[in-house]
């Protein structure tokens, strides 16, 4: 017999709140440990690139944004069909804890290519091209997700309406993925291959390799803090939170 | 699974495939529309307009780049290993702009086949590599070629 206890858990957001408390330390420790790693090996002790020179560093920060810009948008998606299915409380905090995230990261895959573009591609961005566009629809996504989960004074037709965009935004994340693939664009196709030998060179792939998790640890700890926030407001008018706060504080 | 959930769960799954399904027409019909640039072959069939700003998109050709010498005057050809598309620019090209390097240029088509630019961008590729890695693929792609002769 399964020890399901862990999964009613979830439902005390008492329960979760002391857990975040106690994992929130170390993901944050270890996110900012494989940052900070990553960012000083890959802007100091990587050499150039043949072409571009030191512009390609920004390489560490715009593929790290857009990877996990893709994939919190599916971990959203995943919560927001948790939440319609199961009626969680938990997974609507979720949804609405990963939007904001994800929002930033896609922001700030956008400008560092649009500071990228400038000295290689002679221009900051080309309308019509069907990777950045697609990117842009993105961002709106996350931010049409948090305004309709927020509509409605927070009630639970605007959190359903919200789970239900993040479903139907789903499509839009192969379409990002293979967009410089299926169809003429400025982009360059992808340098990291799963199927055959990446056209990146090792010593410029390592720091990127930590920079990648160093994203993912960060951005889950957004997250969880978000979450926090999450459970503060839902539960403030409870006793125990009263009494949480104080101690907090 | 409870009946309701079940019923839920089918609800999920026709919201992802129909939002799939009715992203993949839209595209579908779009095909061509998505493309940001059209490669030399298609402007040698005729498909690109003729006096319509257009992009089109390829390789500079080797050699093919002439400066005037008194202005800022470029010529150059684009091609895709299929067919060329001979190109005339006044202005500054970008820094990455080079031979044997991606470009997508904007302009217009004429009736004799050269395409004036008004805007000419580097296309950069997915290569990523130190200058001496780059340095030591020449001189053995050089070392190659001397054998061959």
């Amino acid at each position: 017999m399964p020890n399901w206890q862990w999964f009613h858990r979830l439902g005390s957001p008492k329960w979760l709140l002391i857990t975040l408390d106690r994992w929130l330390p170390w993901v944050l420790g270890l996110a900012f440990l494989t940052l900070l790693l990553s960012l000083i090996w890959g802007l100091a002790f990587t050499p150039p690139d043949y072409k571009q020179g030191d512009v390609f560093r920004i390489i560490y920060i715009h593929v790290p944004a857009a990877v996990v810009a893709l994939a919190a948008y599916y971990a959203m998606a995943i919560a927001g069909a948790i939440a319609i299915i199961w009626r969680m409380k938990v997974a609507d905090m979720v949804l609405r804890s990963i939007a904001p995230v994800g929002a930033v990261l896609t922001f700030i895959a956008l400008f560092t290519g649009a500071i990228w573009g400038k000295p290689t591609w002679g221009t900051y961005w080309v309308w019509q091209d069907a990777r950045l566009t697609s990117m842009l629809i993105l961002f709106f996504l996350y931010l049409g997700i948090i305004a309709l989960h927020d509509a409605f004074n927070g009630s639970a037709s605007g959190q359903r309406a919200a789970a239900i965009m993040s479903l139907v935004g789903t499509v839009n994340i192969p379409i990002i993925y293979k967009s410089v693939d299926w169809w003429a664009s400025l982009h360059q196709p992808a340098s990291i291959k799963f199927t055959e030998e990446s056209t990146i060179a090792l010593e410029m792939f390592q720091p990127l390799m930590i920079a990648i998790p160093g994203f993912y640890l960060f951005c889950l700890a957004a997250v969880m803090l978000n979450m926090k926030v999450q459970i503060a407001h839902n539960s403030r008018n409870n006793s125990w939170m009263i009494e949480h706060a104080k101690i907090d504080s | 699974m409870h009946p309701l959930r079940k019923q839920r769960l089918i609800v999920v799954l026709l919201i992802v495939v129909g939002s799939s399904l009715a992203a993949f027409f839209i595209i579908y019909a779009l095909q061509q529309n998505l493309n940001l640039f059209y490669e030399p072959s298609r402007v040698a069939n005729g498909e690109a307009p003729i006096d319509r700003q257009i992009r089109v998109g390829g390789m500079v050709a080797e050699g093919s780049l002439i400066r005037q010498a008194n202005s800022l005057t470029v010529n150059f050809i684009i091609t895709d290993f299929a067919a060329n598309v001979a190109v005339e620019y006044t202005g500054i090209l970008p820094d990455m702009f080079a031979e044997n390097a991606g470009t997508v240029v904007t302009g217009f088509l004429s009736e004799s086949g050269t395409f004036f630019a008004d805007q000419v961008l580097a296309k950069h590729d997915e290569n990523y590599m130190p200058p001496e890695v780059s340095a030591a693929l020449d001189s053995a792609k050089h070392k190659a070629n001397q054998l061959d002769n």
